[in-house]
Parts: C-alpha cells; sequence; structure tokens
C-alpha cells in the first residue's frame, strides 16, 4: 500500500520533471542570457563560476545536514555527543571561504575595470530617461528621436483591453523608433534622466546603468553580433515604469551610414515643418497622433486624466486661458509635477499640433496654433 | 516552604482586571510581548493580502485586476508592512517575552516606556495604511522611496514621513529598554558569556537599531521638507543631489536588514540544541561572529547602488566589504550544522522550521553572494532575482525564525501543548509552497524580468503563472498557524514546565504557563540549568 504510494508519486515526480525539463529547453529561459558583447561574456562566465562555487558548497553543507538528519535521530537510539568545539575544523572552515572569495574577486575585479574604463571610443550616443519614454542623441551626427512603447503592446497592455498579450509580437519588448547602432563600434553612452531615476538595461549588452536627473553617467558597449536586442527600463520611475522598453538595432557599418544619411534628410524635412503654415485640419490630425502618444499616458485619451496627481485637461483653466500661459506650460513643463518640458524632446510643429488639438478637443477653443507661435515663447 | 510557593504563586498570577488596566495600561512584559505579537500577526495577514493581490495581476501577462499606480502602492506598503509592521515588532514581541525570563529578570527595565514604544505602533500603521483611502492614494515610489520619484506623491507624502518616524521613536525606545535590560537586570552569575544567544543577538541588534533609525528619520525628513518647505537636498534643479538621498538610505538600509535577521539567528541557536540534545557548537564563536556581521554590515550599504555610476575604487571596495560577511555568515551555518552532527535529534515543529530555515536561508546567502560581484550586479540588480534573494533571507529566513520561535515557545506562554500533526501540517504546506512561491523568481530575474513591473513580456508567462500559485498556497496555509494559536491558547494537554526533553535555560525553570511576574526573588542562577553555563 504505502510502497504502491511512493511509487506512484515518484512516478508522478519524474512525468512531471520531464515535462519541466522538456519545456525548459523549448522556451523557458532559465539562465542569464551570454550577451553579444565581450563583457556580457565576461559578466555570464563570472555569474557561472559563483553560481558552481555556490552550488559546491551547497552540495557540501547540506549533504551533511542530511546525512546528519538520517544517522544521529534519537528514533534510531543514536546517543548525543557532547563536543562544543574543535579549534581545527573552525579554522579551516574559515580560511577555505576566504580563499574562495579571493579568487572570485581577482576576475571580478578584472571585468569591472575594463567596464569602468571607456578608452578610444568611436561615438556618443546620449540617452535620456522621461517619464515614460527614452530619448537618444547621436552626438557626433546631431539628430536624435523619442523612442516609445509600441502602439499594439500599448494597446493590449491597457486595463481591460481584452486583447491577448500572447498576440502581440514583442509584447512589452517593442518601441515605435529603436536605438540604431553599427556594430564592432566602441560606443559611449552618456545617460541621464529629466524628471526621476530611470535605469537603462539591454541584459543582452550586459549592464544597467541608471538615468539620474542632474547626473550625466557613463557607460560603453562593443555589440559583436547583428541584431535586434530587447530590454526595459530597470529602476521604478512611476506608473507606466513597466511600460517603457529598450530596443537596440545593431546593424553593419554600412546599413547604419545609410540609416544615418536617412535620418539626416528627415532632420532638414523637420525643419522644413517648422516654417511652414499648417491648415487646422493638418494640425488636428497631427495632434491627435501626437496626444495619444505622448499626453494620454496621464491625461488619458478623453482629457480626464487621473486627478489629482493627472488633472483632467477638459477641466482645465490652463487649456481654456490665454494660449500664451498654455504654450508656456506644455514647452517648459511644470517643475515639481510629472509635467515634463515637452519643448526639449518635441519639435515645435509638434507641439504646435498637439496645444490646438487639446484646445479644440478639450477646451472648445477655436484656435490655430502655429510653429512660430510656439517658437516666439520664451522660457521667463 | 509549601505554603510560600503557593502564596507566592497566586501573587505572581495576578493579572489586572478589565481590558484598558490589563492591556492598555500594562508595564508588564508578558503582556507587552504579546501585545506585539498579535499586532505583527496581524500585519503579517494585511501585508500578506497586498502581496496575494500583486501575485494575482502577475498571474498571467495583460493588466487584469489592478490599475499600475495602484500596483506600485501595492508593492510599497506591503514591504513597509511586512518589515516594520511584522518582522521587526514580531522580534521585540519575543524580546520582550523572553529576553528577562532567558536572564532572571522580574521584567524589562523600562516598563513605562515599554508600554509606550508599543502602543505607539498601532497608530504610525493606522496613519500609514490611512492613504489608501485618500485621493492620490497610498505612498507608490517603492519601500526604499527614492527621490524625485517620491516628491511627485500627493498627500502622501506626509503621511508616510510621519508614520515612518514615530515607526523609528518605537523602535528606539525598544532598543534602549532592551539594552537597559541586558546590561543591568541579569540575575548574579549571569555573565555575558553565559546569555543565550538569542539574548546576545537581540543585544547587538538593539544597538544597530540605535545607530540607524535616526538616519532613516533624516533622511525622510529631507524628503518632507523638500517636498512642502521648498528645500533642495534631493532636487537636483535647485542644487540638490537625489544619490545623496541613496547612500543616506542605504546606510540605514543595509544595517535594518541585520536588524531583521540577526534576532532570527538567535532562536535559530536556542532550538537547534534542544532538539538535537547536544550544547550549541561554537557558542563564542557565534557571539563573535554576530558582532562582526553587526560591524560589517556599516560598511557595505552602497552595494546596493552598484549602477548609480560610482567611481571604480567606490565599487571595489563595496564589492570586497560585501564578499567579507560571507565569512561569518558561514561559520553561522557550519556551526548549526555540527550542533546537529552527532546529536540524537528529533524532529518537531521547532526543530522542523529551524531546519529549514538553515537550509533556504543559506541559499538566500548564496544569491547575495553573487549579488556582491559588482559586474554581475550589473545584470541582477533591481530584477526578480533580488526579489528571489531577499525573500529567501526575509521569509525563509526571518519569517521562518518567528514561527519557529512561536512553536517553540507557545506551550512556556500558553501552558499548553499544541497539535504536532496540525503544526507539521502547516510546516509542510508552507515549505513546498514557498519555494514554488520564490525559487522560480531567480529564473525570472536571470531572463530579463524587472522588480516592481504589473505587466511582463510573454516569456515570463510560466514561472509568473508558477510563482502565483506557491503563493497563494502559502498565504492560506497561514490561516492554519492562527488557528492552531488559537486552539493552543483555548487549551490542550497541559505542558510542563520543560516543555522539550532537551530544554535548557532559565525560562524552563518556571511553570507553564509562566506567571505573570517571574524572578522577582532575584536568586542566583544555577550553572547547571543554563544551555551555555559551563566554560567554552
Ligand atoms: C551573505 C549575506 C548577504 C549578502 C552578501 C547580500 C548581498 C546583497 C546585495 C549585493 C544586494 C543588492 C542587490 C541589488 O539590488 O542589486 C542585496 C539586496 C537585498 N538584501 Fe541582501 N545580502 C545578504 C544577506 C541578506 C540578509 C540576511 C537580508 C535580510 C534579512 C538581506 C536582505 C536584502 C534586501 C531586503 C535586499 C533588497 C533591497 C531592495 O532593493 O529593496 N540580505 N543583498
Ligand atoms: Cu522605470
Ligand atoms: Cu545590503
Amino acid at each position: 500500500m504505502i510502497k504502491n504510494g511512493i511509487k506512484s508519486a515518484w512516478q508522478t515526480f519524474v512525468v512531471l520533471g520531464a515535462v519541466l525539463f522538456s519545456t525548459a529547453q523549448a522556451e523557458l529561459a532559465l539562465n542569464m542570457p551570454k550577451g553579444v558583447t565581450e563583457f556580457s561574456r565576461d559578466v555570464y562566465h563570472l555569474h557561472m563560476i559563483v553560481l558552481w562555487v555556490c552550488i559546491v558548497i551547497g552540495v557540501l553543507v547540506f549533504g551533511a545536514m542530511i546525512y546528519s538528519i538520517i544517522k544521529h535521530r534519537k528514533s534510531k537510539g543514536h546517543k548525543p555527543a557532547q563536543f562544543t568545539h574543535s579549534t581545527k575544523a573552525e579554522v579551516i572552515w574559515t580560511t577555505i571561504p576566504i580563499i574562495i572569495l579571493i579568487v572570485m574577486a581577482f576576475p571580478a575585479t578584472r571585468v569591472l575595470i575594463k567596464m569602468e574604463d571607456p578608452q578610444d571610443m568611436d561615438m556618443t550616443i546620449k540617452v535620456t530617461g522621461y517619464q515614460w519614454k527614452w530619448r537618444y542623441d547621436y552626438l557626433d551626427e546631431g539628430f536624435g528621436f523619442l523612442s516609445t512603447l509600441d502602439r499594439k503592446s500599448n494597446l493590449a497592455r491597457q486595463p481591460g483591453s481584452g486583447i491577448d498579450p500572447e498576440t502581440i509580437p514583442n509584447y512589452l519588448l517593442e518601441v515605435d523608433h529603436p536605438l540604431v547602432v553599427p556594430v564592432n563600434t566602441k560606443i559611449r553612452f552618456l545617460l541621464t534622466a529629466d524628471d526621476v531615476i530611470h535605469s537603462w538595461w539591454v541584459p543582452a549588452l550586459g549592464w544597467k546603468r541608471d538615468a539620474i536627473p542632474g547626473f550625466i553617467n557613463q557607460a560603453w558597449t562593443e555589440i559583436l553580433e547583428p541584431g535586434t536586442y530587447r530590454g526595459q527600463c530597470a529602476e521604478l520611475c512611476g506608473k507606466d515604469h513597466g511600460f517603457m522598453p529598450v530596443v537596440v538595432k545593431a546593424v553593419s557599418k554600412d546599413d547604419y551610414k545609410k540609416w544615418v544619411a536617412m535620418m539626416k534628410g528627415a532632420e532638414v524635412e523637420q525643419a522644413k515643418l517648422d516654417e511652414k503654415t499648417w491648415s487646422k485640419e493638418e494640425l488636428m490630425a497631427k495632434g491627435q497622433e501626437i496626444f495619444e502618444s505622448q499626453c494620454a499616458s496621464c491625461h488619458q485619451k478623453n482629457g480626464q486624466g487621473m486627478p489629482p496627481a493627472f488633472p483632467s485637461l477638459v477641466e482645465s483653466q490652463t487649456v481654456k486661458g490665454p494660449l500664451k500661459d498654455m504654450i508656456h506650460t506644455v514647452k517648459f513643463g511644470r517643475p515639481g509635477t510629472a509635467m515634463s518640458a515637452f519643448g526639449n524632446i518635441l519639435s515645435d510643429s509638434d507641439l504646435a499640433a498637439v496645444i490646438t488639438y487639446v484646445r479644440n478637443q478639450f477646451g472648445q477653443q477655436n484656435d490655430v496654433v502655429q510653429p512660430q507661435d510656439v517658437a516666439a515663447i520664451n522660457q521667463s | 516552604m509549601s505554603h510560600a510557593t503557593t502564596h507566592e504563586h497566586d501573587h505572581h498570577d495576578e493579572k489586572p482586571k478589565g481590558f484598558v488596566k490589563r492591556w492598555l495600561l500594562t508595564t508588564n512584559h508578558k503582556d507587552i510581548g504579546t501585545l506585539y505579537l498579535i499586532f505583527a500577526l496581524i500585519m503579517f495577514f494585511v501585508g500578506g493580502a497586498m502581496a496575494l493581490i500583486i501575485r494575482l495581476e502577475l498571474f498571467q501577462p495583460g493588466l487584469q485586476f489592478v490599475q499600475p499606480e495602484f500596483f506600485n502602492q501595492l508593492t510599497t506598503v506591503h514591504a513597509l508592512a511586512m518589515i516594520f509592521g511584522a518582522v521587526m515588532p514580531a522580534f521585540v514581541g519575543l524580546a520582550n517575552w523572553m529576553i528577562p525570563m532567558m536572564i532572571g529578570a522580574p521584567d524589562m527595565a523600562l516598563p513605562r516606556m515599554n508600554n509606550w514604544s508599543f502602543w505607539i505602533m498601532p497608530f504610525a500603521f493606522a496613519i500609514l495604511l490611512s492613504t489608501f483611502f485618500m485621493d492620490g492614494g497610498a505612498p507608490a515610489a517603492g519601500w526604499t522611496m527614492y527621490p524625485p520619484l517620491v516628491l511627485q506623491g500627493g498627500k502622501n507624502v506626509a503621511f508616510m514621513v510621519f508614520a515612518i518616524h514615530l515607526m523609528g521613536i518605537s523602535s528606539i525606545m525598544g532598543a534602549i529598554n532592551i539594552i537597559a535590560t541586558v546590561l543591568n537586570m541579569r540575575a548574579p552569575g549571569m555573565d555575558f558569556l553565559k546569555m543565550p544567544l538569542f539574548v546576545w543577538t537581540w543585544l547587538i541588534t538593539a544597538f544597530l537599531l540605535i545607530a540607524v533609525m535616526p538616519v532613516l528619520a533624516g533622511a525622510v525628513t529631507m524628503i518632507l521638507t523638500d517636498h512642502y518647505f521648498g528645500t533642495s537636498f534631493f532636487n537636483a534643479a535647485g542644487g540638490g543631489d537625489p544619490v545623496l538621498y541613496q547612500h543616506i538610505f542605504w546606510f540605514f538600509g543595509h544595517p535594518e536588514v541585520y536588524i531583521l535577521i540577526l534576532p532570527s539567528f538567535g532562536v535559530i541557536s536556542e532550538i537547534i540544541p534542544v532538539f538535537a540534545r547536544k550544547p550549541l557548537f561554537g557558542y563564542t564563536a557565534m557571539v563573535y561572529a554576530t558582532a562582526s556581521i553587526a560591524f560589517l554590515s556599516f560598511i557595505v550599504w552602497a552595494h546596493h547602488m552598484f549602477t548609480v555610476g560610482m567611481p571604480l575604487g567606490g565599487e571595489l571596495f563595496f564589492m570586497y566589504a560585501t564578499m567579507l560577511i560571507a565569512i561569518p555568515t558561514g561559520v553561522k551555518i557550519f556551526n548549526w550544522v555540527s550542533t546537529m552532527w552527532q546529536g540524537a535529534m528529533t524532529f518537531e515543529a521547532p526543530m522542523l522550521w529551524a531546519i529549514a530555515f538553515v537550509v533556504l536561508f543559506t541559499i538566500g546567502g548564496f544569491s547575495g553572494i553573487m549579488l556582491a560581484i559588482a559586474p554581475a550586479d550589473f545584470q541582477y540588480h533591481d530584477t526578480y532575482f533580488v526579489v528571489a534573494h531577499f525573500h529567501y533571507v526575509l521569509v525563509t529566513g526571518a519569517i521562518f525564525a518567528i514561527i519557529a520561535a512561536v512553536y517553540y515557545w507557545l506551550p512556556k506562554w500558553t501552558g499548553h501543548m499544541y497539535n504536532q500533526k496540525l503544526a507539521k501540517w502547516h510546516f509542510w504546506l508552507s515549505v513546498i509552497s514557498v519555494n514554488v512561491l520564490f525559487f522560480p523568481q531567480h529564473f525570472l530575474g536571470l531572463a530579463g524580468m524587472p522588480r516592481r513591473i504589473p505587466d511582463y513580456a510573454t516569456q515570463f508567462a510560466e514561472f509568473n503563472m508558477i510563482s502565483s500559485i506557491g503563493a497563494f498556497v502559502f498565504g492560506f496555509s497561514q490561516l492554519l498557524f492562527v488557528y492552531l494559536i488559537w486552539k493552543t491558547v483555548k487549551g490542550g494537554e497541559k505542558a510542563t514546565s520543560k516543555v522539550w526533553e532537551g530544554a535548557k535555560g532559565l525560562e524552563w525553570t518556571v511553570p507553564s504557563p509562566a506567571p505573570h511576574h517571574t524572578f522577582q526573588d532575584n536568586a542566583p542562577v544555577n550553572d547547571a540549568d543554563l544551555a551555555h553555563g559551563g566554560a567554552h
């Protein structure tokens, strides 16, 4: 009876184990990725060394304990010994761990020094964290752009959306504009933030580094294989901390040059947009698009916000009030609140469009705001 | 003689009548201990309920139950409730009940302050929990309360800060009381190196508390003035420094994690020798290891900040110092195993929990060593790997030790033996489910899942589901614990004074239940009654 019970329990265990193991093989990621940089591989090896040291010590200590639990029990009639110490044993089990730790400290130190010593960098990218998006500035090329959670994930992640995340490719790990970088190039990252602390992390590169307002942090990487690498913000930064992924697209040096040329062309186009005079229809259409990607996460699609933290725009006196004040609020933000200075991240034509949209849509105003109106407003 | 004892017994058992006199105005260490323990148990369920809502939301990808904003409030208050509401008060409760009895003192040295330090706590938590019902909701910046994010909180900032001030005042008073009691109230013959380890570890913990609670109070006060009075301690735009906050917080925070675990070391060092029927191995080494862990805990704080961009020298220093902590911690573990070695073990409930503690706390220590390796921490930091680490040391460490202590001393408190079978059910359900709950979180973290997120990418779905199942089984198993305590308070087989066959120490020389007042005549201590009476 009992024997049968044990046997069937054992069988279930084996079957369960096999199932788990095969799923693990198929899709479940159990371990740290090796990654695609020298640093990430060094880190992976460090991780494996420490892990194995821990496993071996664990097997020895728990083994001794289990042996003792089986053999040295009162029900087996074991008589308790009365020893209270053993200098020899104590010296051994303090010295051996010290030696193990010293041995582990050497490779750890070497890897750390390499990471913290950026030399002969080929290019520099400035990363700025915002609630809840990233901005990438290619300092050598003179252009930059915002990178936000892509539309599909964003729709699916709304509470009660009814969309099954499994149907969304790269759910929560996809952005509208990925960071494009060349392979085999030493890239210096300068990281900072505009509002609260964020942390920029791509596991395949092997590190995360905090983006802190008022600080400029440094880190570097050299990606060895082309591909798309995904990560997420790793420092709690408010409501949508879980929804500001990082996507890095590493391409060949040639493709990178082409991409830069294309981006520069877009810059010229952008400048033209800021100079032209827009029709109201154009502004409203563009404004809605920008509102939904940049503003709706706090103020909500219907403008009702989530008071008190995120005020309603429908009720807002600023939206109904003088145009100048509204432009100032959007362009320079409200310090000390989650309302950031959108002048830093949107072009004048984008700002004009979104302000036009908000005033007409939520404030019952009949205004048309042109990029030149936005350019005319200064901070003080 | 016999007349004298009965008379004495009556007098000793004289409890004040009426709820107000008995509980509100009490100065009795046992009653205050009971109050602390009940409060801790309630907060354990309050924090646990929040954890279950969190795990419910994380059961599958997508947002099903809560808004992200509320999710962040839950993680923040869950941690504050568990750390300051459950674990710390539970250990203060154990200290109150047991320290006077273990050192042969009639009561705590400062009984009125003792009453005050308990009765602050319900108010502190009423203030903190009331923020859930305000507009803007509860604090949502994590229990670490990093600025500038925490400054975006609305009204709750003031409530959170004042609640923490109150908890800090309570802890400091509790700590002063314990130090005063241990230093001044030991019965003649109870030398320092004869004290039980639970008393030793608490003495050292009390010094840690006095050293770091004011630091936390200072940090949150600066948050308060930054928020309401226009100072810029942590506001870069005003010339302040957000990283400074992290240094101050973790200068409190790392010793704090040892405040949560050192008394557990004490509990386990009491229990294992009793059920192995063999003296504790390396008593003096245990005392010194505790003291060196306490010292080292002050110089490792920035291992929580490897990714903030410290200079290389700083990173190396904090990496080496953190690795060093593994040595005294290892000594403790080896000593517990050696105590079991060649003993004559039995496996009543306290021993089962103690053994689980040794194994599972060690697993938490292993992940701790991994986290200490700074370059690898660039990957681990702020992921579920860290969540797994600190739940192994806190749940299967601190909480398991508290449960072990309750099973160990409950017959002494109530005078009744409890149902061993039920206690074993509680143990096995908990120990299996807690691993189902937390072990897969190691994998999640390594595979790249950040902590403090309400929704996740689909490749994390399987392990999150497993973890949530574990959480629900673990959570509901704890109802058994409450039921068992309730039954034991109400009745059960009479407990002897000694309760456990291998028990040694002064608390086992008084009747069970322990009379309301013990050791009023300060009789000299007899070495043979002590666990560490002999030479070492
Ligand atoms: C061998 C001993 C230990 C070592 C080497 C160690 C190391 C570490 C390290 C390096 C971190 C930072 C991880 C990161 O955020 O990237 C950490 C986090 C943490 N540890 Fe430990 N630890 C040890 C034992 C303990 C104990 C005994 C406790 C508590 C009882 C504890 C509680 C925590 C907590 C709560 C955190 C997370 C804090 C947070 O970010 O909210 N650790 N530990
Ligand atoms: Cu974030
Ligand atoms: Cu720490």
